[in-house]
């Protein structure tokens, strides 16, 4: 593993591999949640918050797995903590925000089904991160699924208003449009690489 | 979830995950690894493989213990379940095939939070005994490895000009390098809803439908609009 500082681990998986548009990750929320603004928003914000939690959660677990020579149990145990994040979040939010708990309604708890959150885990593991960079990892992961699905919503609400040929409405749009989207942000590739 | 009021035949279970109710075409589930993995045919083919046996035998498990799951935990039983099996296929696809391994990565271990497993435990194997229900997660495994194939095969010709590795065309032929590209997975993606669509479209409403849905609000703001735009669906049909 090169060398990379913190920043550029956080521009790198913010723009130029963006988990949504690079490395479709978290495509089933990203399809299914950005058809308004106003749900786009606070779903990005609960997914990245537990997407970073997960990551610490799953560093530790990861040292523990592998100080006792579990490394096989690392699916299973980072799965089951994730999921128990998600009841926690979603305890939290019950409690102190109800407002939203009632906004974001049954996606809440898909986010146990988000790869985007498994997937974070997984990669930190696979690349060897430590602490300070997984969690920089994390936090450019979650910006960057934010990102894309606020992008994603805010072109769909246009959309809305202009007249679409019958075939080419539902998911086969949606799909073309995040196509233009992954187009555009291979445009940043090479950010935040030093040389 | 519509088939368990009536009594249907195990070839009938089957054949409904590989065409009415295909994972990736008609229900458009499990899209992370659908993309991910699709920019060669067998990459497609091995994931593909590797979810069929995943899908099959955790509705197994899952059928077989229908009884004895409570039901407050049984989300958090299945992912167990499925989590189990996916670590098996794991260490399995390492030891066969060291380079499918390397170009799946992590995305084995992602099959996990594959939305088709967790939605045919919950949907069918929770409520039928185990030999429907394998037969049915044998169905919806292969509907899932022909839409990964359709994909991957797409791209692979485009984007590299072989299939399975083979070279097809002669020494001039421009790879189109997009298709291999994360950009080029939505498009041939949305390419084929866009086929089956347009498909579905003249066999249900023949070819001179009137135009399915005229927005509700700001009908004099499409009124310019509509002629280009029924131009276009012209040229595409």
């Amino acid at each position: 593993m090169e060398h990379e500082s913190l920043g550029q681990i956080f521009i790198i998986t913010l723009l130029s591999s963006n988990f949504v548009l690079a490395m479709f990750l978290g495509l089933c929320p990203f399809l299914g949640v950005s058809g308004k603004l106003e749900t786009a928003v606070p779903m990005g914000i609960a997914t990245s918050f537990v997407i970073l939690v997960a990551s610490l959660c799953g560093y530790g677990l990861n040292l523990l797995l592998t100080h006792f020579n579990l490394e096989f149990l690392r699916l299973i145990s980072y799965i089951v903590v994730i999921a128990s994040t998600v009841q926690l979040v979603e305890m939290v939010m019950k409690k102190f925000s109800p407002a939203l708990f009632r906004a974001l309604g049954i996606y809440l708890p898909l986010i146990t089904t988000n790869c985007a959150v498994l997937g974070v885990a997984l990669f930190q593991t696979a690349r060897g991160y430590d602490l300070g960079q997984s969690v920089a990892f994390s936090l450019g992961g979650g910006a960057g699924f934010t990102l894309a699905l606020v992008l994603m919503a805010g072109v769909r609400e246009r959309l809305k208003l202009s007249d679409v040929p019958g075939v080419m409405q539902g998911t086969a749009l949606s799909l073309m449009l995040a196509g233009l989207l992954s187009l555009a942000f291979m445009g940043f590739a090479g950010v935040g690489v030093s040389r | 979830m519509t088939m368990s009021t009536k009594q249907v035949t195990n070839m009938e279970q089957l054949l409904e995950g590989i065409w009415k109710q295909n994972p990736v075409f008609v229900m458009v589930l499990g899209m992370c690894p659908t993309l991910a993995v699709t920019v060669s045919a067998f990459n497609a083919l091995g994931m593909g493989v590797a979810t069929s046996f995943v899908l099959v035998f955790s509705c197994g498990l899952i059928s077989l213990l229908r009884k004895q799951i409570p039901k407050e935990v049984r989300i958090a039983t299945y992912i167990v379940i499925i989590a189990t099996f996916v670590t098996l296929v794991d260490y399995i696809i390492q030891a066969v095939s060291l380079a499918l391994y390397d170009a799946l990565g992590a995305f084995i271990q992602l099959i996990v939070v594959n939305c088709i497993i967790l939605g045919r435990a919950e949907a069918h194997a929770a409520k039928n005994p185990p030999l429907p229900a394998m037969v049915n997660a044998l169905g919806m495994g292969i509907g899932f490895t022909i839409g990964l194939l359709a994909l991957g095969s797409v791209r692979e010709i485009l984007g590299a000009g072989k299939l399975f590795g083979i070279t097809l065309f002669g020494e001039h032929f421009q790879p189109w390098v997009v298709m291999v590209l994360p950009p080029g997975g939505f498009f041939v993606l949305g390419g084929w809803l866009l086929l089956f669509a347009w498909w579905a479209r003249r066999k249900n409403a023949g070819p001179r439908s009137p135009h399915p849905n005229p927005l509700p609000e700001g009908e004099g703001a499409n009124v310019p609009l509509r002629g280009t735009s029924d131009k276009r669906g012209h040229h595409g049909a």
